[in-house]
């Protein structure tokens, strides 16, 4: 055996040690989602995630949405480099002045059918930063929102959760 | 010599300046300059204490303006501030960026949320009140500020043009590939390697400062958790901190002790983050994966000590709002040597890999006196050979803990990987040390007076020092809160930390940083 799969299989082995997430109940959702994202967009769900002023712990979130552990990308959703295929727009942030223009040109270069998601309660209207002088008070101002994820941050079961029930809800 | 030396020497040079310790706390030394003399004893300070400036920013008073400009007095454990007043009807100052080259970035930040002009700095273009967007005229930290009924397309932010034969321009960004902030950088090459880099940040300005003015400290409070996600217990503590010197609060000592616990956990779940990005940015995506399954254990962790994975909800004015009891003790004296295992694993793999190691070493140097120059502090400092580290040298919940800052001389990835590793390890080490100095205490000191007046709270975060200079008001509201994140002092250590390099490492060695879009842009 070869020193990397020792460390695979012990990697393995050890599972989590601090039990807060049922890993059970991630994969049920996990299966949920491939079947939606099976039924309704050929298998790949394509997702372009953009920060539009956000404090950095929602992206974290969706990052960790990626690790080992959650790995959505298993169940078909796909974060990608380019607006150019992605089938939703993830935004996080309540939409700095300096961000208004860049989330514009990013939705315009989506191909249809446009689904826009925010994640996080700033991008619903501001959140905490909502009143400030320099934003736009949330993504929903700027842009058609098909749904939300609330949180502050979500936390990556969360995110699973709401990607179920958005693509349950999709008929296009 | 003493610190008393130090300003008698001042005093005898200056008998019309009023130097005096905060009467809230005493570890903040004010020395109340005239702006002809402001700029002679900011420079005095900063040889005679080595210390960059760790911030300057302005006041709006009703009939002036003030500005402080703050050092850090390491071996006395003592904040230094000279302060000067600034008429409103000639709202200038002569710039000290020339001498104390640290100054700069906050001139900048001084004229444009105040329209103040620093004299004689060549560069005062706007750092997050974007040209395009931002029309001339309007100052935000000005108390009778109105913001502009129109935003939209305006000016052109000017960069820095590289000229000659062969050389061509790369910009990126703002908005990058990944899953990341937004940020823009424009290279500029001559065949691979990088001759300038220039980065344009406050894309995710929020008017964070401004929106703290009239709030009550709690309100203020929960801004704080929200100004970089990933750093949300060191700013939230940093906040309470100075709130509970201006307030004259002893908090309980239990409470600091589950703030230093909680502290070098967001250090640990952010290092070993940091550690994985720097293998998936060459490529080396088994070890990264370990890393990712490090941290997300690091945050399971956290729910169960507090119930937020970013520890938020947690300080409170007077302490913490939840205990560490013998339960959850057991579970961290648990969990920490195997999370230790798995990391010593993650050591292993990285440190055996001789291709990895090959494009870490020497990469992204940043020399010493290039760091001191701009001032760069926290993990990239201490790579770079600069030993200061709040918690040793200046924070009473480290007090009797034994501990000394990690540091090394070469600068590159390779090093700023290694203090991570070293911290990591020595977190985990504290956590135990603390765990076992806790006695049965109340978590919190509820019973406080309120009290009008200013003080800095500040706390060695996981990037860096974090500071917060607060003035709260009779109204017992936030007049004026001043942030520094140390990432808006560390982004200049990265633009000279690439040069040379090729473009295709510029990803490893900004991850060898890893600063905040959000700290810096507020
Ligand atoms: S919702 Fe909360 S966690 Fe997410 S970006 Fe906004 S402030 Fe940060």
């Amino acid at each position: 055996m070869s020193a990397l799969d020792k460390i695979l299989i012990s990697s393995i082995k050890k599972g989590i040690v601090t039990a807060s997430v049922d890993l059970s109940k991630i994969e049920a959702l996990g299966l949920e989602l491939k079947e939606m994202a099976n039924k309704h967009f050929g298998r790949s769900f394509n997702i372009r995630e953009m920060d539009t002023g956000s404090c950095g712990a929602c992206e974290a979130e969706i990052i960790a949405a990626n690790n080992p552990i959650y790995d959505v990308s298993r169940f078909g959703v796909n974060f990608v480099a380019s607006p150019r295929h992605a089938d939703a727009l993830l935004v996080t942030g309540p939409v700095s002045k300096n961000m208004a223009l860049a989330l514009k040109k990013t939705y315009a270069a989506m191909p249809g059918p446009k689904l826009v998601i925010t994640l996080g309660n700033c991008a619903l209207d501001g959140g905490i930063f909502k009143g400030s002088y320099y934003t736009e008070g949330g993504v929903s101002s700027i842009l058609p929102v098909t749904t939300h994820i609330p949180g502050c941050p979500p936390t990556p079961t969360e995110i699973l959760r709401a990607l179920v029930g958005l693509l349950k809800c999709f008929t296009g | 010599m003493e610190y008393q030396t130090l300003l008698e020497k001042i005093q005898n040079k200056h008998p019309s300046i009023l130097v005096g310790a905060n009467e809230n706390c005493d570890d903040e030394i004010y020395i109340k300059s005239t702006p002809e003399k402001f700029n002679e004893l900011c420079l005095a300070l900063h040889e005679e204490l080595h210390s960059p400036v760790m911030s300057m920013f302005a006041q709006d008073l009703e009939s002036h303006f003030r500005v402080y400009c703050s050092f850090l007095g390491i071996k006395y454990k003592k904040w230094f501030f000279v302060t000067m007043d600034i008429a409103k009807d000639t709202p200038q100052f002569k710039s000290i960026a020339k001498e104390i080259y640290s100054a700069n970035l906050f001139d900048r930040e001084i004229k444009e949320l105040f329209g103040i002009e620093p004299l004689g700095n060549p560069d005062t273009r706007r750092l997050r009140l974007h040209d395009e967007v931002w029309p001339n005229g309007f100052f935000p930290l000005r108390k009778n500020f109105v913001p502009p009924k129109e935003t939209g397309t305006l000016g052109e932010y000017k960069f820095t043009k590289v000229e000659g034969d062969g050389i061509f321009e790369v910009p990126v960004g703002p908005v990058h590939a990944g899953i990341i902030g937004p940020g823009h950088f424009r290279f500029s090459v001559a065949g691979e390697p990088i001759i300038n880099l220039e980065i344009r940040l406050g894309f995710t300005h929020r008017g964070i400062e401004k929106l703290m003015e009239g709030k009550t400290v709690e309100e203020a409070l929960q801004i704080s958790e929200c100004v970089s996600g990933d750093a949300s217990f060191a700013h939230s503590w940093a906040l309470c901190h100075a709130i509970e010197k201006i307030y004259g609060l002893k908090i309980p000592e239990r409470a600091s002790y589950i703030r230093a616990i909680l502290l070098e956990l967001e250090r640990m779940y952010n290092h070993v983050s940091d550690i994985g990005g720097i293998a998936t940015d060459v490529g080396f995506s088994h070890p990264s994966a370990l890393a990712s399954i490090i941290k997300e254990l690091i945050h399971q962790l956290n729910i169960q000590l507090t119930g937020h994975r970013f520890l938020k909800g947690v300080n409170m004015i007077g302490g913490v709002t939840k205990d560490i009891d013998e339960n959850k003790k057991a579970l961290l004296l648990n969990v920490l040597p195997i999370i230790l295992r798995d990391f010593n694993e993650l050591k292993q793999i990285l440190s055996s890999s001789t291709s990895f190691l090959d494009r870490v070493d020497t990469t992204g140097m940043l020399k010493k006196k290039t760091a001191e120059d701009f001032g760069v502090l926290g993990v990239a400092g201490r790579a770079s050979g600069i030993a200061i580290d709040l918690r040793k040298n200046a924070h009473p919940a480290y007090v009797g803990v034994d501990f000394s800052p990690q540091t090394a001389e070469t600068g590159d990835v390779l090093a700023r990987l290694n203090i991570r590793i070293q911290e990591f390890e020595q977190s985990a080490n504290l956590i135990q040390k603390i765990l076992g100095k806790m006695t049965p205490q109340s978590i919190n000191e509820k019973s406080f007076s309120f009290k009008e007046g200013f003080a800095l709270g500040y706390v060695e975060g996981w990037r860096g020092p974090v500071l917060y200079w607060i003035n709260i008001n009779k109204e017992r509201k936030i007049e004026r809160c001043k942030i520094v994140d140390p990432s808006f002092r560390n982004w200049q250590g990265l633009s000279y930390a690439v040069i040379e390099n090729i473009i295709p490492d510029f990803p490893l060695c900004n991850k060898s940083f890893n600063l905040s879009y959000a700290g810096t842009d507020l």
